[in-house]
């Protein structure tokens, strides 16, 4: 059983250890996985600012590049997705190789709770955190209950989490809202996207929040720029970091 | 209509968004609406199983509504009502108008109906010297402030009540400086009764059609439509050719949904059932309006947009309208189906509109009747860009990434040069007004070294 590591492109240069935390967790779980040295990035850039053509060669090389391997995993709902629900544009349904790689790629914490079935971890993680549902993990792969849907859900990153020792939970008013990330809309709507990021902040610390933790990096870097241009102690962690124990790191001094 | 000039929803939105204290209460109040919502929905166990029904009558519907409206014309001109059938706006105007004529009336009392807003039916009418008194409460305040709704159920969403009290003041000489809610609606109802007394024919809009009774339904919380064509001998109702449903017993699904999914009521106060006109003297004329709509239904991507029973649900859920306010989207229906709807209409104009989104996909999951509108408006991107409709500044630089995630040696290469520049570049370098990134926000630290650095050096 092979497994392949699947790294966004902006972890792999902002943010190394939580690939590298993800790869620690895995090995410690006893998956063989490797990181395919060849790979950039999902195309989700292009794709989502409606830039199909620029996506397409990005997608096949993405598919080529991993259809050798037995499962793909990804510290990303987003990247995920994409492969998941946005593929399909790019190849023909009969294209064997994309198939499989749609169906067997997977996010990090599905990986851990649906397929390696984890109920338990050695871990400890003495602070207060609250948890930030990111929208395509949670609307577009359904990691847990979105508050919209009537559906009873399994909430694969709470379970996770709730395996953690001495974890204390605080848990934002609006439990999924979006923190206005959203890619290039990012800075498409510079303004909107801020304000809705300053809301999303002042939510997770009304409870007491030390830590926002969230399985996507990309609505972490965004909240981590607003937190920390407003000098706030406030503390934000990928769930894989959580989930191998990494100490809660003192904040990077602004400059 | 002439041509519209094109909108930049973030210039349009740039005021309300950056007056922070509005903006959030805009938010808040938006917010308690959607909480209302929420409880109601789980209060039906069912709920999940009827937007699923839902979502199959309307495609249903959408898919035969040629069949459907054909039978409907014919049920509903068998109980006495008059059948019109108007290809777009300005047709739809000239039917109504016409009708006025015959009956030389110079005053009309008219009931909330997006689509006689989407057609501009009140400017048309006030232009042709006749009088037009909105009767819903928050249509009145809007109408009072020469203002258009900012939002579809609840059109005065945007105005505190203070500002109704000055509104109010100005205009129907209440007390200066009063703003109990009470008092003002007490004002309003006095006002708008001289008006139903007074008005000689009535306009309401439709919320369902049905195709094999050939009856309409009309649903409002004031009853307004009600007393609107209660007094008066004529009434017109405007409908849109999308709002028909097969049978009477569909009916149920979807006033279930609607009240609930617009404001967290179980059912509208007032939910009016119309077959005919209601005697011998009176008259009841029916609108059938395409405007664009049988376009839509051409299109495969965008046709489920016409399954919207305008509940207003996905505007209370967009952290976007919430923040930004209706009248950020400069058009009839704002928030995430105008988003869709409007560049049907008008790609050039309306381009800027699929951009404002997060792709959250709260939109899509609160919808009652499934419609897929996060995927819906990445899909209108797709089309725009395709349509070479997006500017320069849009598409280059996704060129450049493209070309960059191709070859991933030069992406390591350019991963590592950017992220020293961040590490020895001053900071005013990194964070200026062409960085719209750090306008509100700090870059992330860069790291000495990229994962596939780490990776090569630990484990290669
Ligand atoms: S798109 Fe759906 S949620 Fe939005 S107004 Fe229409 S029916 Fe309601």
């Amino acid at each position: 059983m092979s497994v392949a590591l699947f790294v966004p492109c902006y972890v792999d240069q902002f943010y190394p250890d939580v690939a590298i935390a993800t790869l620690e967790l895995l090995e410690r779980l006893g998956v063989d996985v490797v990181f395919p040295q060849g790979q950039t990035c999902c195309g989700q850039p292009m794709a989502n600012t409606g830039c199909t053509e620029d996506a397409r060669p990005v997608a096949k090389r993405n598919v080529a590049m991993f259809a050798d391997y037995d499962a793909v995993v990804c510290p990303s709902g987003s990247c995920t997705s994409m492969v998941r629900n946005h593929y399909d544009q790019f190849f023909d349904s009969g294209d064997t190789a994309f198939q499989h790689v749609k169906s067997r790629t997977f996010e990090l914490c599905e990986y851990l709770y649906d397929v390696l079935e984890v109920r338990k971890l050695d871990v400890r993680f003495p602070h207060r955190v609250s948890l930030h549902q990111s929208c395509h993990g949670l609307r577009e792969l359904r990691l847990g209950p979105s508050s919209e849907v009537m559906t009873p859900r399994v909430d694969k990153m709470r379970s996770l989490l709730d395996m953690v020792a001495d974890l204390e939970w605080s848990l934002p008013t609006r439990v999924d809202e979006c923190c206005g990330f959203g890619g290039t809309f990012a800075v498409d709507e510079a303004e909107l996207s801020a304000s809705m990021g300053r809301d999303r902040i002042a939510d997770h610390l009304s409870t007491g929040s030390e830590v926002i933790v969230s399985a996507d990096m990309s609505c972490l870097m965004h909240m981590q720029g607003l937190i920390r241009r407003e000098k706030n102690p406030t503390q934000v962690m990928h769930i894989a970091q959580v989930l191998v124990g990494r100490p809660i790191k003192e904040l990077a001094k602004t400059e | 209509m002439g041509a519209l000039p094109i909108i930049d929803h973030p210039d349009a939105s740039r005021e309300f968004v950056t007056n922070k204290a509005r903006s959030h209460w805009h938010d808040e109040a938006l917010w308690f609406v959607r909480s209302k919502r929420d409880k109601q929905a789980h209060s039906v166990p069912e709920w999940e199983y009827l937007r699923e029904q839902a979502s199959e009558v309307k495609t249903h519907t959408i898919a035969n509504l040629d069949r459907y409206l054909v039978e409907f014309e014919k049920n509903a001109t068998a109980m006495g009502a008059t059948v019109h059938w108007a290809s777009d706006a300005a047709d739809h105007n000239r039917i109504v108008h016409q009708i006025l004529k015959d009956h030389g009336t110079l005053r009309i009392v008219k009931s909330k109906s997006m689509l006689t807003e989407e057609c501009g039916l009140n400017h048309y009418l006030e232009d042709n010297g006749i009088e037009v008194v909105d009767t819903d409460l928050g249509e009145r305040i809007v109408q009072l402030r020469h203002e258009t709704p900012s939002h579809i159920v609840l059109p005065a969403i945007h105005i505190k009540k203070e500002e109704v009290g000055e509104t109010f003041h100005t205009h129907l000489g209440t007390d200066k400086g009063a703003s109990d809610p009470q008092y003002l609606t007490e004002a309003a109802r006095g006002h708008l009764r001289g008006k139903f007394l007074s008005g000689e024919i009535g306009i309401t809009g439709v919320n369902f059609g049905i195709a094999d009774t050939g009856g309409i339904v009309v649903c409002t919380n004031e009853g307004n439509a009600d007393l609107g064509v209660s007094l008066p001998r004529v009434h017109i109702a405007c409908m849109g050719i999308e709002k028909l449903l097969p049978r009477h017993q569909d009916l149920a699904i979807f006033t279930r949904l609607l009240a609930r999914s617009a404001t967290g009521q179980p059912i509208t106060s007032y939910t009016s059932h119309f077959h005919g006109p209601r005697d011998a003297n009176s008259e009841l004329h029916i609108v059938l309006v395409d405007n664009g709509r049988s376009k839509l239904r051409e299109s495969e991507t965008f046709r489920h947009a016409l399954h919207c029973i305008r509940c207003g649900a996905c505007m209370n859920t967009c952290p976007v309208y919430r923040r930004s306010g209706g009248h950020s989207y400069r058009t009839t229906v704002p928030g995430p189906i105008g988003s869709v709807l409007s560049p049907a209409r008008d790609s050039k104009a309306h381009k800027s509109l699929p951009y404002a989104c997060s792709l959250c996909g709260s939109c899509t999951d609160v919808c009652p009747v499934k419609i897929p509108l996060h995927h819906q408006l990445l899909a209108w991107r797709k089309e725009l860009v395709g349509q070479d409709r997006m500017p320069k500044s849009k598409t280059v630089p996704m060129k450049a990434a493209s070309y960059l995630f191709q070859h991933p040696k030069l992406f390591a290469l350019a991963g590592k040069a950017g992220r020293t520049a961040l590490r020895w570049l001053p900071h005013f370098a990194t964070h200026n007004r062409l960085n719209k990134w750090t306008i509100a926000r700090e870059l992330p630290l860069p790291p000495k070294e990229s994962f596939r650095d780490w990776y090569r050096k630990n484990r290669g």
